[in-house]
């Protein structure tokens, strides 16, 4: 299994990836922007940063690079792919998940640990729901945002995967959401489970240096657990 | 439309759809409300796009469609003139 990391020109936590996936024994590399083949690799990474300086929207540049075209084609050969705070915002703007990253309701870019609660399941992700994980989130556009509709059939789906949540697991009156993202979610997955986009940085919450172990390492082992089950 | 004499300015508005709340909006709007213009009904703030092009109408539409807004949080407005 080896996991390949996409760089874009402003990504800035590849390497961070990199090395968590080290951590857990991965082997990983990394996919330029530029390059048109996914091939070798048996899962991707988006990692966050600022892609194309964020300019016009988050992620909205970086949709069009050459290898999202492959990515595109992987996900939908059911090739599992994970995209972290800015890989979560190019995902939505590439319509491989649906709703939009909005701007922190309270104009702060936000750096902090926070509580999630493990809402639903999906390839990145197998725990039992209701576990509460801690990591941190680095962001200024976390505010999920998408219809009544979509929101109905993502909760009757399972597919809010992660919720900001209080240490107990439970949900603040006002939101737990460091960022004022709808129904405090922090990652969901396409119908398929392949594809998964969160805000907060499970590969910063893996190396002991750090600080935070408390549950990163699940969201990477989870997906080669899996791939050597279905052979991939 | 062809050739020098053709070049078109399209300004493009995007702005939040109605419902998506818009901080930066918001914040203006409280501001303005502070400094006694009670009249203020709303504020909203949004992103102005000047493209010069010799195209057309449907080809900025479908630049915007594509690119310059997204359908699931933004609207547009197009006025086309004179470069």
């Amino acid at each position: 299994m080896r996991l390949g990391v996409v760089v874009f020109p402003g990504s800035n936590c590849e390497q961070d990836v990199v090395h968590a996936a080290g951590v857990l024994g991965i082997d990983a590399g990394y996919v330029w922007h530029g390059d048109t083949d996914l091939s070798g690799y048996d899962a991707v990474v988006l990692p966050g940063g600022f892609s194309y300086g964020d300019y016009l929207r988050c992620g909205a540049v970086a949709r069009f690079s050459p290898i999202m075209s492959e990515i595109v084609r992987f996900a939908e050969r059911g090739g599992p792919v994970m995209g972290i705070c800015n890989g979560f915002q190019i995902l939505t703007e590439a319509h491989l998940l649906e709703g939009a990253l909005l701007r922190n309701e309270g104009l702060k870019f936000v750096c902090r640990p926070v509580h999630l609660r493990v809402d639903g399941s999906c390839d990145w992700l197998d725990l039992p729901l209701g576990t509460v994980v801690r990591m941190p989130v680095n962001h200024n556009e976390g505010n999920y945002h998408c219809d009544a509709e979509t929101l109905a059939r993502l909760d009757a789906e399972g597919r809010v995967v992660l919720r900001y949540c209080e240490p107990d697991g439970s949900r603040a009156q006002g939101g737990s959401a460091p960022n004022g993202a709808l129904d405090d979610i922090a990652g969901i997955c396409n119908a398929r489970g392949n594809v998964f986009g969160l805000m907060p940085h499970p590969e910063r919450a893996v190396d002991p240096l750090v600080g935070t172990t408390t549950g990163g390492g699940a969201f990477f082992t989870a997906i080669v657990e899996r791939l050597a089950r279905v052979g991939g | 439309m062809t050739g020098k004499d053709a070049m078109a300015r399209f300004e493009v508005y995007v702005t939040y759809k109605r419902g998506i709340f818009d901080p930066p909006g918001a914040t203006a709007e409280r501001a303005l409300k502070n400094l006694g213009y009670q009249g203020v009904n709303s504020v909203r703030i949004g992103k102005y796009i000047q493209i010069d092009a010799d195209t057309d109408l449907a080809t900025v539409t479908e630049m915007c469609d594509r690119l310059l807004a997204n359908p699931v949080i933004e609207e547009y407005r197009i006025v086309e003139g004179e470069a």
